[in-house]
């Protein structure tokens, strides 16, 4: 076997399809999905542990303390304190509890989330599942860690973790609807829900510059939604309420302890590297560089950079807003999010169909009317909110 | 407009996250181990027994009358006299042991000391891995030098000093002028009047 050096990419796949031809031919298809599962549960726990322990360290310096800096040099080592620590620790199941639906539900959480992170492209024929209906896939996929968040709460017999699991329900399927609706205005105008198409179709360069999807007033209006909805879905803060530490202890993981608990807080981790990476792909180029003059640094390379970036975002937007309340994040949800998603693929349509015209400054119109079809409902729908109290301070009629 | 709030909120902590690189007195945290925070002189924690003279042992202020002993609200002070080979007191403690189990730092001990050899120390890193003999601290450890003390607490401490010294000068003129009286009738008694030159000479004698 010689290996044709192409580019990095081009050597990782044929590294990986020497390591399944030495085996007898019966076996290789499963090989060759072990090794693909085996890479992207290494890289993502590997980027899980780093994740924890850059969000402590980064919360602490935006609170004006140093962060963990105990274990290790610089508490480099701390995620490994970590994962010890919840794994000696005892493992509780409530005397009530549904002993086989709370077992489960740590592993429904994140089960879903790994396999939404198989589908990610990471570099042009680097995705462990590269499916033409991989966008689809990703949310019928996603959608089940709703259902493990729910088993937590209804197994664990407690009425914190009931009222939490019934948040997380309410919650993310609200918000699911800006976010598919969002991410449709490019599957519009790529015609195609294949995840490495469609990071594919926005490596192209104009005078240098990327032809990425933010950069359209669709894309821009459609990355916002998805974001927030994102934020949402992967249950953040300001967005954590089925978790809600201050009001419902721990939500639906109250009655978690030790490795499970540990496994919970995985999966979310995993969820928001699959949605982080969803954005990357759908709006933000993928794998593809922000400059020409880039395009010598590996794909995957700029894909782990860009996903940092949003990690970063994540982190910084946590330790900057507090949560919202319930009645507020759904107002939030269906009188702002859902109006503005379905006005953006009016955008979208309209970007798509005035893409002929070719008159000087033809490009700056149809960027202006655009972006002019999101802007200005925003700005009403914000305006008649704020006369009608929508958000903003609550006022208690009864107790004063 | 909706939305700037959330904007201002990021710079807002952006600042801080990097004013804390760039400022590191903005980073507020005492690490514990390594830095220490400057007790207030006031601070107290358990009380320790002051020695002069660079003698833990003889330097002892302590000379055993055990009112703190009685004084004190928990009962975490045992004193033991010591004798001398005739079995008679001398004023000295024999064994001084103070249980920090008990202990509540409250310094009555320290107030109703009338030889100011009991003081408020103000170590904190106190823990033993046994409740009960390792939180008995004994004579030996209890005993700390005046120097410490000054060390500790130089404003009280100096006016401590200034007291004593006052009470010894007192006791020195004392006992000279105690001594001028022994000394004046010895010499006026060959003379052949012996009234009255001893008293103006008690009267000297400053309170």
């Amino acid at each position: 076997m010689i290996l044709l050096y192409s580019s990095p990419e081009a050597l990782l796949i044929q590294l990986k399809s020497w390591t399944v031809s030495l085996a007898p031919a019966a076996w290789q298809p499963v090989l060759s999905s072990a090794i693909s599962a085996l890479v992207i549960l290494l890289l993502f726990a590997g980027i899980f542990a780093l994740t924890t322990l850059v969000e402590r360290k980064g919360l602490g310096r935006i609170q004006n303390r140093p962060g963990p800096n105990r274990v290790g040099p610089c508490g480099l080592f701390q995620p490994i304190a970590d994962g010890v620590k919840s794994l000696i620790k005892e493992d509780i199941v409530p005397a009530a509890a549904d002993r086989a639906v709370h077992f489960l539900a740590p592993l429904v959480v994140l089960a879903p989330a790994a396999l939404a992170l198989a589908l990610i492209p990471l570099g042009p024929g680097l995705a462990a599942v590269d499916m033409d209906a991989g966008l689809l896939c990703f949310f019928a996929v996603g959608t089940a860690s709703e259902l493990g968040a729910f088993m937590a709460g209804w197994a664990s017999h407690n009425k914190y973790t009931i009222l939490g699991a019934m948040r997380a329900i309410a919650q993310m399927i609200s918000f699911e609807l800006p976010l598919v609706l969002s991410t449709l205005t490019v599957v519009m105008l790529s015609g195609t829900l294949s995840l490495s198409s469609i990071a594919q179709q926005q490596g192209s360069y104009w005078f240098g510059l990327p032809a990425w999807n933010v950069f359209t007033p669709w894309g821009l209006a459609g990355f916002i939604i998805f974001l927030i909805a994102a934020t949402a879905e992967s249950n953040r803060s300001p967005f954590d309420l089925p978790e809600g530490e201050s009001e419902l202890i721990g939500g639906f993981m109250t009655e978690y302890s030790g490795f499970k608990y540990a496994v919970f807080f995985m999966g979310e981790y995993f969820g928001m590297f699959a949605i982080s990476g969803l954005t990357i792909t759908l709006f933000l180029g993928g794998w593809n560089a922000p400059f020409s003059f880039l395009v010598w640094i590996p794909s995957f390379i700029w894909f782990l950079i860009k996903l940092g970036l949003m990690l970063a975002w994540f982190i910084w937007v946590r330790g900057t807003l507090p949560r919202v309340r319930v009645d507020q994040l759904m107002n939030f949800c269906w009188k702002m999010l859902l109006p503005l998603s379905l006005l953006n693929i009016l955008a979208a349509i309209f970007w798509h169909f005035t893409a002929s015209w070719q008159f000087p400054g033809a490009w700056g119109l149809r960027w202006a009317i655009g972006f002019g079809m999101i802007a200005l409902p925003f700005i009403g729908i914000s305006q008649s909110g704020a006369r009608q109290k929508k958000w903003g301070p609550r006022i208690y009629r009864y107790a004063d | 407009m909706l939305g700037s709030g959330i904007i201002k909120g990021l710079l807002e902590t952006a600042r801080n996250f990097f004013g804390s690189f760039r400022q590191p007195e903005r980073l507020v945290t005492i690490e514990y181990p390594e830095q220490q925070r400057t007790v207030p002189e006031n601070n107290r924690s358990f009380p320790f027994l002051v020695f002069d003279r660079n003698d833990p042992v003889k330097g002892l202020r302590c000379v055993s009358c055990k009112i703190c002993e009685k004084e004190c609200p928990p009962q975490c002070i045992y004193i033991e006299t010591e004798k001398d080979s005739r079995g008679k007191p001398i004023k000295h403690p024999k064994v001084f042991d103070i249980d920090i189990s008990v202990c509540m730092s409250c310094q009555i001990c320290v107030e109703v000391c009338p030889f100011d050899s009991i003081k408020m120390d103000q170590t904190y890193e106190l823990s033993q891995f046994s409740r009960y003999d390792a939180l008995i601290l004994h004579k030996i450890d209890l005993a700390k030098s005046n120097e410490y003390y000054h060390q500790i607490k130089p404003t009280e401490a100096g006016l401590v000093d200034e007291q004593l010294a006052a009470e010894r000068e007192a006791q020195i003129a004392k006992a000279k002028a105690a001594a001028a009286i022994k000394v004046a009738p010895a010499t006026a008694s060959p003379t052949p009047k012996p009234p009255s030159p001893a008293p103006p000479a008690k009267t000297e004698v400053p309170a």
